[in-house]
């Protein structure tokens, strides 16, 4: 009696085959993501709008970090000009975009 | 279909081979794995979050007028509203009040803002979701806090933002104006800061220009720096992101290296014979190269799809260390899944193709060479 032997080849096809549809179940759910997000993000848009915010909240250790857009040049060396940055999310977070900007 | 038969023929071969070190490979495959996983999962993180914060910003304030008092942000008089009013250009502009305040309770620090239509009644606050959450707090609740005089100030819960808007008003803490000031010490004569809404967009510079002339002490903030400020988070260019990069491609440079560098005894006499029983030496290389192929496909396609599933539907947990920090309050947003076509391809291309090719070089010294020399 033989015994039926599968190919190393076709175990994997099979992989490749469920990596293939898992590869492209991302793609879908990338391209269905921002529409089916679209009401919560119009939602906290306009809140966000309502509210005056400035800032998302990614970091709430240090107010450089929580506001980034608002910080002034200085906020990372708030103790002394030469004071090394101490907060994690500092490394993280770059400064404003207005942070280097000459006038107005 | 005879060539079709043959490729899978050497690709049942390069199988076979991989099979036949079971450990060294799966060893490669899980560090390969690992860093694809890595470099993934900082780029769609990166790329959502800079998706959303440009959604969230688009209706943020035009400008922002700010009081700098030796380098530092001040609160800025009423009187300067009248000043910016009459600047040709400008729409509206109304004083906000905003800031900070520690909570010993639970060492955390939260966002206390006055909506600018002043709908929150005296004694009362609406909270984000996780203040209610690191306080425990609900509808009904009572919070208290010590005054700037050290008076307490009572709030009672009305409410709670909603979980989903997190990524912007986890730690608000809404109150009114009133409250605001009296927890604070601020006097009726001042504002945290200004917003500005101008006539045309077109001249939000000119006007920013003109606000800046009128008030020499003042710093605008324009819409666009805010939204640039998120564009570039997590920057791969910067800070942590630039150390976890370039660690990821040390490592992934290493592990190629020792691949390309040279064969093992065993794989040296596997070349040897195959060449002493007739295999043409592209033969040779080619059951390599498509071991390297089925690794760093294997390798990404799992590190790729691992990553999405961390990222989009488990909240990017192993970062949640680093992001962190020392903060109490993490907001915990969900995040729409969405994908950088050309950074995806980038990661492809560069995950895949320098391994495959680094397995080339070493084959193909060893597969030109006499077998009878190769075996020794």
């Amino acid at each position: 009696m033989s015994t039926l032997r599968v190919r190393p080849s076709t175990v994997l096809f099979a992989i490749l085959a469920v990596g293939g549809v898992a590869f492209g179940t991302t793609c879908v759910e990338a391209c269905l993501g921002p529409g089916r997000a679209a009401v919560r993000l119009a939602r906290t848009a306009r809140l966000a709008e309502r509210l005056q915010l400035t800032d998302l909240c990614l970091f709430t250790e240090a107010r450089y970090t929580r506001h980034a857009s608002q910080a002034d040049r200085h906020a990372a060396f708030q103790d002394h000009p030469a004071a090394l940055e101490h907060f994690p999310s500092g490394s993280l977070m770059p400064p404003s975009g207005a942070a280097n900007r000459a006038s107005p | 279909m005879a060539g079709l038969e043959r490729q899978r023929q050497l690709l049942d071969f390069a199988l076979s081979s991989l099979a036949r070190r079971p450990m060294k490979n799966l060893a490669s495959l899980t560090v390969y794995t690992a860093v694809v996983f890595l470099l993934s999962s900082v780029m769609l993180m990166s790329h959502a979050i800079r998706r959303e914060a440009a959604a969230l910003l688009a209706g943020a304030p035009e400008l922002v007028v700010q009081r700098l008092v030796a380098g530092r942000h001040d609160l800025i008089p009423t009187d300067r509203l009248a000043t910016i009013r009459a600047v040709r250009g400008v729409a509206a502009a109304g004083g906000r009040l905003w800031g900070y305040l520690f909570d010993p309770a639970v060492a955390a620090n939260y966002t206390f803002l006055v909506p600018p239509d002043r709908s929150i009644a005296a004694g009362t606050a609406i909270i984000g979701s996780s203040v209610a959450a690191v306080r425990g707090v609900g509808p009904g609740d009572v919070m208290s806090f010590r005054g700037y005089d050290g008076r307490p100030v009572a709030f009672t819960v009305t409410s709670t933002i909603a979980a989903e808007s997190a990524l912007v008003a986890a730690d608000l803490f809404l109150v009114s104006e009133g409250d605001f000031r009296r927890l604070f010490g601020i006097p009726a004569d001042r504002f945290t800061d200004i917003v500005v809404t101008i006539r045309n967009p077109r001249e939000v510079r000119t006007v920013a220009e003109k606000i800046d002339a009128a008030l020499p002490d003042a710093r605008i903030i324009l819409r666009d720096e805010m939204r640039r400020t998120y564009e570039s988070v997590f920057d791969w260019r910067e800070g942590m992101v630039l150390v976890l990069l370039v660690g990821a491609i040390l490592a992934f440079a290493i592990f190629s290296w020792e691949k390309a560098s040279g064969l093992s005894a065993d794989e040296r006499r596997e070349i040897g014979i195959l060449k002493a029983v007739g295999w043409e030496t592209a033969d040779v290389i080619g059951v390599k190269m498509l071991e390297g192929l089925v690794m760093s496909l294997t390798a990404f396609l799992a590190g790729y799809g691992l990553a999405f599933l961390h990222v989009f539907h488990f909240g990017a947990r192993l970062f949640e260390p680093v992001l962190k920090g020392w903060s109490v309050l993490y907001p915990e947003f969900p995040l729409a899944p969405s994908v950088d076509e050309i950074q995806m391809a980038s990661l492809f291309f560069f995950t895949v193709f320098p391994y495959t090719l680094a397995t080339i070089v070493p084959i193909w010294r060893a597969a030109v060479v006499d077998p009878d020399m190769v075996m020794r």
